[in-house]
Formats: C-alpha cells, structure tokens, sequence
C-alpha cells in the first residue's frame, strides 16, 4: 500500500492522487480531514454490512469445520480433523464430487462451444458483400435477443418449466417425441438414474447459451475488419479465419467465460434441488456438493460435517480457478 | 401443432430469412454478390438454419408453458401439445389468487425494490471512494470486496443462518434485504469502480474549486455523470435479486414472506397444489412476465450490463 503510494507520489502534498483530489480551500490539516471523514464516512456502512454477512460467514464456516457443531445447539467442541476423516470415507461425498466435476468439465466445453459456434455465425456467417469481408447474418441482433430469453430468468422458474417438461405422463418432451413418431425414444428422463444427471446438464446449457453468445458477439465486433480483409486477401476460408483470427484474439474471454461458467457449474443447487426427487436423485444420482452442505445442515442437523463439505467446494473451486489461469496463459495480442 | 405456436416469438426470423431470394430488392447495398458469392449463399443457408433451430428449442418451452397455461388440467393430461380448446384466463386470475403468486409478486417487489436502492447508493459510494481516492489499505479493501465474487456462497450460506438467527434477522424483509445487498456488493464495486476511473476528472475538480464539498460533488456531479454505469449495473442487480433463489430458501422460511421464485417451487412440492397444473403453469407464465418484459423493453442495456463485467 505504502509502497504504492511513494511510487506515484511525487507532489508536495503527498496524501493525495495527482489526479483525484484537489481541494484547495483550506489549509494542509482540514484538506486531510475532509478527505479521510469523506472516505470513512462513504466506506463505514458498506463496509460494516460486508463483513457482518459476508467475510464472517465464510471465516466461520472454515472455523465450524473443525467442530462438532450440529447447527441445533449453541455449544460444540473442537474435534480437529474428524469432519474430514468423515468426509473422506462418506460415499455420497465422493459421489457429489464426481457430478461436480463431471458437470465442471462438461458444462464449460458445450456451453462455450456452442456460445462461439453460434456468435461466429450470427457474425461473420453472413453472405459476403463487396468490400465487406466479414458480414453477419441478417436479423442477427433478432437472434441474440431471442437467445438470452433465458439468462434473464431465474434458475429457479426455469428448472420448474423443465421439471415439467421432463415429466413422462404429460410433460412436453415425451409427448413431442410421441407426436414425431419417435416414442421408443421417451424416457423417464430424470427419473433414471442413468439419465438425469444429463437431464439437468442439458437444462443448464439451455439456460447459459444466450449469455456466451451475445458476450462472444461483443468480443467479435471489436476485432478490426482489417484482420479479416487480410485474411481473405491470402484466400482463407471461413473455418481458418474462425480458428487463426477469431479464437486466438478472443481468447481472454473465452477464458472469463469459462470460469463463469465453472462457478455454475460448481454450484447447481437449484436446478437439483429443484428438479429431481429427494432431492438428489435416484439414488443420489444428481447428488451435488451444494445440495449436500443444505441437507447435511438443515435436515440431517450436522452443520459441522456440512462446512467441512463446503470448505472442500472451496479447495475445487481454487484448483479449478489455478488450472484455468495456468491453461489460459497465452501469448497476449494486442489490436 | 408447433408450428402454430411459432408466430408470437419467432415470426420476424424466417422473414429475414426470405430476403437471400431476392437479392438487391432487400439488401441496402444493390451489389450483393461478392467475389465468393457462392461460399456465402450456402453458408447463409446453413447459418439460418442452425441458428433458426436453436432458436426453437429456446422459444418452445416458453411458448408450452404459455400454452398450458390456458388449458384446462385435462386437457394438459390429455394432449400436451394440443391447443387449448378456449382460453382459460381463469387460471391466471386462480394462481394470483388463490395460489397467494399475488402474496409472493408483492413480497419480491419490496424485498428487491429496497435492496436494489441499497446496493445502488452503497455500491457506488464504495466504487467512488476506492477509484478516487488514494488512502491506506485500499487496495485490501477494494480485494476484499471484489475477492467474494469468486467465492462459493452455499459455503457461507451455514454460518449466515445462525447470524442471521443472532440478530434476529431470519424472515424479516430486512435482514433478507440486508443480505442482498451485501451478496450484491462484490460485482457492483468491481463493476463502478473501473467506470468511476474512466470518467473524466475535470468536473469534479471545477466543482471542488467552487466550493462543494465531498459529498455534495458525488451526489450532485459524479452520479449524474456515472448514469450509464449505473444503469447497466443496476439492471444486472435486479435480475439477479428478483432471481435470487438460494439465499430466500435459506433465510427467508415464513410462509408469509416467501418471495416468488421460492413461493412457485414450494408451491409445487406442496401436496395441495400439485393436483392444479393449470393454475402452477399459470404461476410460472406469471413469474416469467415480469422479466422478460423488462428485458424486452431494456434489452440493449441487458446485453451490455451483463456482459460488460466480462469483457473487460
């Protein structure tokens, strides 16, 4: 902090950013009063409201961890590391870790691959005009504002239209497929245990589409024509400019993107708890971490196992957040 | 059958869609074909399609739960897809009703009205202080706040209950207002704080040079000025908060107080209701309404309030 300071620091004054504060009434004492009273007076309220519902409940859960608290009673004694002994031998636990997983590494790659496949077209899969080298399609902004009807819903609404859907007596799904001919084809959708866990995958990309297409769209409209021109020029066609120009230079956000999508991914307690029986599935077949801390707390009265679960999303959520980080540094080009 | 209930939604697309067949009549400039005329024709071709049938699978399942909405219970038993013989407004008016959606719609306007204006005020008076201020643990402060963005909430959502609990928090509009806004706070500093850097200084310091204080030159010159982030921001929170599910099933448990999204979800699971498919289609059609008439008519400064926290 300090150190920041002197670096930039060169005025007399000292305190302040060349830039940000000139007060000049006043002397030296009352300028640095007016300044510190402003920034704690703005600061206090937010700041007080933060930590109280914030930063506290996640110290606390870390601290929780290592107790036998049931969540019922206020007394409880350090047990050290048996939640995670616990935890470690529980089958359910490593059940809801492997959905998790499996949806962190699932999720993200459709997602975002079809997010890209759909702003590529809806940008440059338009006919091409003379002197345009890229166009995209007409009606394309119809396209994307129809796309993103879902991401403006709440999860929760949009996992019960689906819990309809999927419904096998008289949900849309199985009754589209009658009326296609298809019925070999209908399935008791989440209520197999093979089954449901793609159920819900499907659901959430459903849900997370729009949201990458229209953000991929941005990143795309920013990238100069001349690179394309260029590109056209040396007669590529459109599925090497895709993976030589377009993907190379969106690639941070491709990369943001993925991330957003690992945090969806890491939580999917709605859509579970939501949609499927128990909740958690036939046989835990959906079972998710969120959805385990909830249980473990609020029906089983076991808040001390159920934080040390939490503190173990925490562990997957910061390895997920490294290896992204790792996998995405990429040579940095600038336009 | 499904074609029938394409219109509402989609009906504009397959019209642009015409517009390859008669080039130059539709197209503004007349010399249409390029010197890769041809790779352009098919591509177009397949574009529309494919985007056409995402564009169905998104549309369908709204325009389902719109039409089941207006049939009657046997009539969803009976032909999922069919259309409804007679329009059941009834069951709109028995889900406001009868199924308390009006109770939960009141319940979610306060709740999300209030801790929108709270996160907006507190919000963008932490963004200002941290862009424009230099002072000791700053950047602690500004990592603080943005650090929770990356957080896992349901690990959190344990001990909040019981500090909830403590201060006699738990299902109060004031203690679920309280944590909407604090939950809301890491994304809206982060976002205000790059765009209250972005802004230009010289206003403020005309400002400051005539004599106004601090405060009187934020709330006078700088929120006026920071309109358009404020506005992006804004509309993000309140698509967040008015989905907000998690923290409402946690915190917020009197049946009095639930708020939409949890009051539609409880309502299905409740035994009592399940019988009612018409009026919990109607619920959902009810729920959904709000939304995506919000985003319809602001549906630019969605895309780019959603998006911009991304992007850069």
């Amino acid at each position: 902090m300090q150190q920041v300071k002197k670096v930039g620091g060169a005025e007399p004054v000292g305190r302040s950013r060349p830039a940000a504060a000139p007060a000049p009434r006043g002397n030296r004492f009352t300028r640095w009063y007016r300044k510190y009273g402003f920034v704690a007076g703005f600061l206090s309220v937010p700041l007080v409201i933060y930590a109280v519902f914030v930063i506290s409940p996640f110290v606390q859960a870390i601290y929780y961890s290592f107790t036998d608290w049931t969540g019922l009673s206020s007394d409880y004694k350090m047990v050290g590391f048996k939640n995670y002994d616990w935890l470690l031998n529980d089958d359910v636990f490593w059940k809801a870790l492997g959905h998790n997983i499996l949806l962190l590494l699932i999720l993200p790659l459709v997602t975002l691959g079809l997010g890209l496949f759909f702003a590529f077209m809806l940008n440059v899969g338009g006919r091409r005009r003379k002197n345009a080298a890229v166009a995209g399609v007409q009606g394309s902004s119809i396209y994307k504002v129809i796309y993103f009807f879902p991401q403006v819903l709440s999860i929760a609404i949009v996992a019960l239209l689906f819990q309809f859907t999927y419904n096998p007596r008289n949900g849309a799904l199985n009754a589209a497929l009658d009326a296609v001919g298809l019925d070999s084809l209908e399935q008791l959708w989440l209520g197999d245990p093979e089954l449901a866990l793609w159920c819900l995958m499907a659901v959430m990309v459903w849900s997370n589409v729009g949201f990458y297409v229209v953000l991929f769209s941005a990143a795309m409209s920013s990238i100069p024509r001349d690179f394309y021109e260029a590109a056209l020029l040396d007669g590529a066609n459109r599925i090497t400019t895709f993976f030589r120009i377009t993907l190379p230079l969106l690639w941070d956000t491709v990369q943001t993107g993925w991330i957003y999508m690992g945090i969806i991914a890491l939580d999917a307690f709605a859509v579970v708890q939501i949609m499927t029986v128990g909740p958690g599935g036939p046989a835990d077949s959906t079972q998710v971490l969120g959805l385990y801390v909830y249980t473990k707390t609020f029906r089983d009265g076991q808040a001390g196992r159920a934080t040390a679960i939490g503190v173990a999303m925490l562990v997957v959520t910061l390895i997920f957040a490294v290896i992204v980080s790792r996998l995405g540094r990429r040579e940095r080009l600038e336009y | 059958m499904t074609a029938q209930a394409e219109p509402s939604g989609l009906g504009t697309v397959p019209g642009e869609e015409d517009t390859p067949a008669a080039p130059g009549a539709a197209a503004p400039p007349a010399k249409d074909r390029g010197r890769m005329g041809s790779e352009g024709q098919v591509l177009n071709v397949f574009s529309h399609g494919v985007l056409i049938i995402w564009g169905l699978l998104v549309t369908l399942p709204l325009l389902w739960a719109v039409m089941s909405s207006l049939k009657t219970d046997k009539e969803i038993f009976t032909s999922p897809w069919g259309l409804p013989e007679k329009l059941h407004f009834d069951n709109w008016s028995r889900a406001w009703n009868e199924s308390e959606i009006g109770d939960f719609f009141l319940n979610t306007v306060v709740v999300v009205g209030c801790s929108l204006a709270g996160t907006m005020l507190l919000g963008s008076m932490t963004a200002y202080v941290l862009a424009r201020f230099e002072f000791p643990g700053r950047r602690l402060v500004y990592f603080g706040f943005v650090g929770g963005m990356s957080f896992p909430i349901i690990l959190a959502l344990v001990p909040l209950f019981f500090v909830m609990k403590n201060m006699s928090l738990l299902n109060t509009y004031h203690g679920l207002i309280l944590v909407y806004i604090a939950y809301s706070l890491p994304f809206t500093v982060f976002f205000l704080t790059s765009f209250f850097k972005t802004l230009p200084t010289s206003v403020a310091e005309a400002a400051m040079l005539d004599g106004a204080s601090h405060t009187r030159t934020f709330f006078q010159v700088m929120l006026p000025m920071a309109k358009p982030g404020l506005i992006s921001v804004g509309i993000f929170n309140f698509l967040g908060q008015w989905n907000q599910y998690m923290l409402p099933t946690v915190l917020n448990t009197d049946e009095d107080k639930r708020v939409l999204t949890q009051g539609l979800v409880q309502l299905t699971t409740s035994q009592q209701y399940r019988s009612d498919w018409s009026a919990l289609f109607a619920g959902l059609v009810l729920a959904m309404l709000p939304v995506l008439a919000v985003y319809i008519i602001f549906q630019r400064q969605v895309q780019s309030g959603l998006t911009a926290g991304a992007v850069k």
